[in-house]
């Protein structure tokens, strides 16, 4: 019985318990419940442990593999140091909503099956949505709400795919596929919306800087690296992704330069680091599937730790912009250098994880022969040294004084970010121990005096770049334009006109039918010559006769009018 | 455990951090032009040592150029550059006032 139940249920209680427990009582679940997950994880076995009969298929729960389990570790720790940073100043219906959004991302990553994985996925679609909705502001419930279509129209796609695939081959099973047919494209195109790829990236950038200062740490950690952990199980070696990343990765730097607000900025670095996973996860090597888990593993760490430096700034300061900010050091010395340890580790600087987890990607393109991939990789190195390893800190903490004196960093919300800046460390320093979780075995060696040398080059060219070039990148009050004009604007405004059209031909239809129905009225008595005909005249408005067709078309433009203007 | 905002400390809450006229701390050492012109000199040594390194240490060159000496530096800075003039240019298509989206929501 017991092999039945996934690890991540006992994150939906912890869930349920955040919901009803009060104080100390509440604490004590949420740090504990994420630490006995964690324990619950590195007890499945590999492979299917027992099926559950449903309709017509088998269930598979629980499958465990060292793959998944290192996702499901890292999802774990994320819930923990989250929870710890969050349990003082966030809503309690934030920390209970993100336990149940953990829960999704840990049973993903043990679903044996498309239909349980489906469901995970749902489970994270929904309470990744009361995250964003946590921001509390008028801003943040209309991100919130445009996230939450996005998804559900991503889980729709994904679930289009699924059935296709149930129906054409007979088989719930998640095994590596290529995106060949229309139901495996599905399914690609299901999970590439939630790894943000393009054209459909800005759902990421719009909705998580919305969120509360403590919202985006976990809106960071777990939807696009699911999305990961699934394209590695389902299309390792599919070639197009290695294009969609390589784009994503672009996209992201691109927008982070033009970008204003701090939080944004650390967003479209998600999608620029997401691209660098799929895109290893084209190339389908060994070498190159070790380097995406790897990544995604170190990625979430370190990007938790920008977001809790960003969002104890928000706290302390109730600002996000970089043209408000600046000069924090003095105060926030703790805040500065754990921001600035996230930012070298996401830069992939020597001794820290981006440098022995993003480099295998690269090792994986050299060992395919991947010339312009390669390039293209350690073009975008330098430039996520540019937009997030010192545009972020050198903006938030440094550039002018802001005047700001803000305190520095509660405590909980220091101990997580100390926290992960010692895992970021540790992982960069001893890869080594951390390599024996990968998935295949190792064969890469993370320092070698020529690979650390030229690194260091490319980086610190990087940053003479950005100190030189600085003059062309002033912050100004603006936002970027992206895809979701597309859907904020131009469908907005088409699906106004076409309400009005819609109520224009009502009305015409309306008199047609009217005048028709009169005429014949008119036409019957005279036929009968009746001396009711008297009567027509005099009726009130509520005891004359309605044709039926109008009544209907009333109540259908006025129920798709009040659909569009709730989600518009 | 979750306040409510008035029950926050005083100093825990943003309206309250505002600076007065002179802030406490705003001739920070490291904001000294001295120390900056030290940071720049330091920075620059640094530079030319992680090149001119490259006489005793052999970067292993996988696909010919990538090999050649002060090659990392030359690219990362020339693709820093393109990344920037070329975030400029797109800039100028897709910028606009940070209320581009609040206004047309009033609009409406």
């Amino acid at each position: 019985m017991t092999e039945l139940l996934s690890p991540a249920l006992i994150l939906v209680a912890g869930a349920l318990l955040t919901a009803l427990l009060r104080g100390h009582l509440r604490t004590v679940v949420i740090l504990v419940a994420p630490l006995a997950t964690l324990w619950a994880i590195w007890q499945v076995p590999d492979g299917v442990g027992a099926t559950l009969p449903f309709l017509d298929y088998r269930l598979e729960p629980v499958e465990g593999s060292p793959l998944r389990r290192l996702f499901a570790t890292v999802f774990a720790l994320m819930a923990f140091a989250g929870g710890l940073f969050a349990f003082r100043q966030a809503r309690w219906y934030e920390l209970a909503a993100a336990q149940a959004y953990a829960a999704g991302a840990v049973g993903v990553c043990f679903a044996g099956d498309l239909i349980t994985l489906f469901l995970y996925w749902e489970l994270m679609a929904l309470f990744s949505t009361v995250i964003v909705w946590s921001g509390g502001t008028p801003a943040a419930r209309a991100a919130g709400i445009r996230y939450a279509i996005m998804h559900l129209f991503g889980g729709v796609i994904l679930k289009v795919g699924i059935e296709g695939i149930v129906i054409h081959t007979g088989s719930i099973d998640i095994q590596p596929m290529l995106a060949t047919n229309f139901d495996t494209w599905m399914v690609l195109i299901g999970i590439l919306i939630n790894a943000a790829a393009p054209p459909v990236s800005a759902w990421l950038s719009d909705a998580y800087p919305e969120s509360s200062p403590t919202g985006s740490v976990f809106l960071s950690a777990f939807t696009t690296k699911t999305a990961v952990l699934a394209l590695i199980m389902l299309f390792p070696g599919e070639p197009v992704l290695i294009g969609v990343g390589l784009f994503m990765v672009m996209y992201g730097i691109i927008y982070a330069l033009l970008e204003n607000d701090a939080r944004r900025i650390l967003a479209y670095s998600i999608v620029n680091q997401v691209g660098f996973m799929v895109c290893a996860v084209g190339i389908g090597t060994q070498m190159a599937l070790n380097g995406a888990a790897a990544h995604a593993f170190a990625h979430i760490i370190y990007k938790a730790l920008l977001f809790m430096s960003a969002g104890v700034v928000v706290y302390r300061t109730g600002k996000t912009k970089c043209t408000d900010l600046g000069g924090l050091f003095r105060t926030m010395p703790l805040t500065t250098v754990c921001g600035i340890i996230g930012a070298l580790a996401i830069s992939g600087f020597p001794l820290t994880s981006g440098f022995t987890t993003k480099n295998m990607i690269a090792q994986a393109a050299i060992g395919e022969s991947l010339t312009v991939v390669y390039f293209a990789l350690a073009a975008a190195s330098a430039g996520v040294f540019l937009h997030a390893g010192i545009k972020f800190p050198w903006f938030v903490f440094f550039q002018r004084d802001s005047g700001l004196r803000p305190k520095d960093a509660p405590w909980n919300m220091a101990a997580a970010m100390v926290l992960f800046s010692a895992l970021c460390i540790l992982i960069g320093v001893f890869p080594e121990v951390f390599y024996r979780f990968l998935p295949f075995p190792v064969t890469y060696e993370a320092y070698t005096a020529g690979k650390v040398l030229f690194y260091l080059q490319l980086l610190l060219f990087s940053g003479l770049a950005f100190f030189l070039l600085l003059p062309l990148m002033q912050r100004t009050l603006t936002i970027s334009l992206d895809t979701d004009w597309i859907w904020r604007v131009a469908l907005h405004s088409l699906a106004g006109r076409s309400y009005e059209g819609l109520a224009r031909a009502g009305r015409f239809i309306e008199a047609r039918v009217r005048a028709a129905i009169g005429g014949t009225i008119a036409r019957v008595q005279r036929y009968l010559d009746s001396p009711a005909s008297d009567r027509a005249g005099r009726l009130e408005i509520f005891s004359r006769a309605q044709p039926i067709g109008s009544t209907a078309l009333w109540i259908a433009v006025l129920l798709t009018g009040y659909v569009l203007a709730y989600f518009l | 455990m979750n306040r409510p905002e008035s029950d926050r400390p005083e100093s825990d809450r943003p309206e309250l951090n505002r600076p007065g006229p002179n802030p406490p701390d705003s001739d920070h050492w490291l904001t000294r032009p001295g120390t900056i012109r030290l940071i720049w000199r330091v920075f620059i040594a640094v530079l030319a040592a992680t090149v001119l390194a490259q006489l005793l240490i052999k970067i292993k060159g996988y696909f010919g150029v990538d090999g050649w000496f002060g090659f990392g530096a030359a690219y990362g800075f020339l693709a820093c550059l393109a990344m920037v003039l070329f975030a400029k240019l797109l800039g100028a298509v897709l910028k606009r006032d940070e209320s581009y989206y609040s206004e047309r929501a009033r609009d409406d």
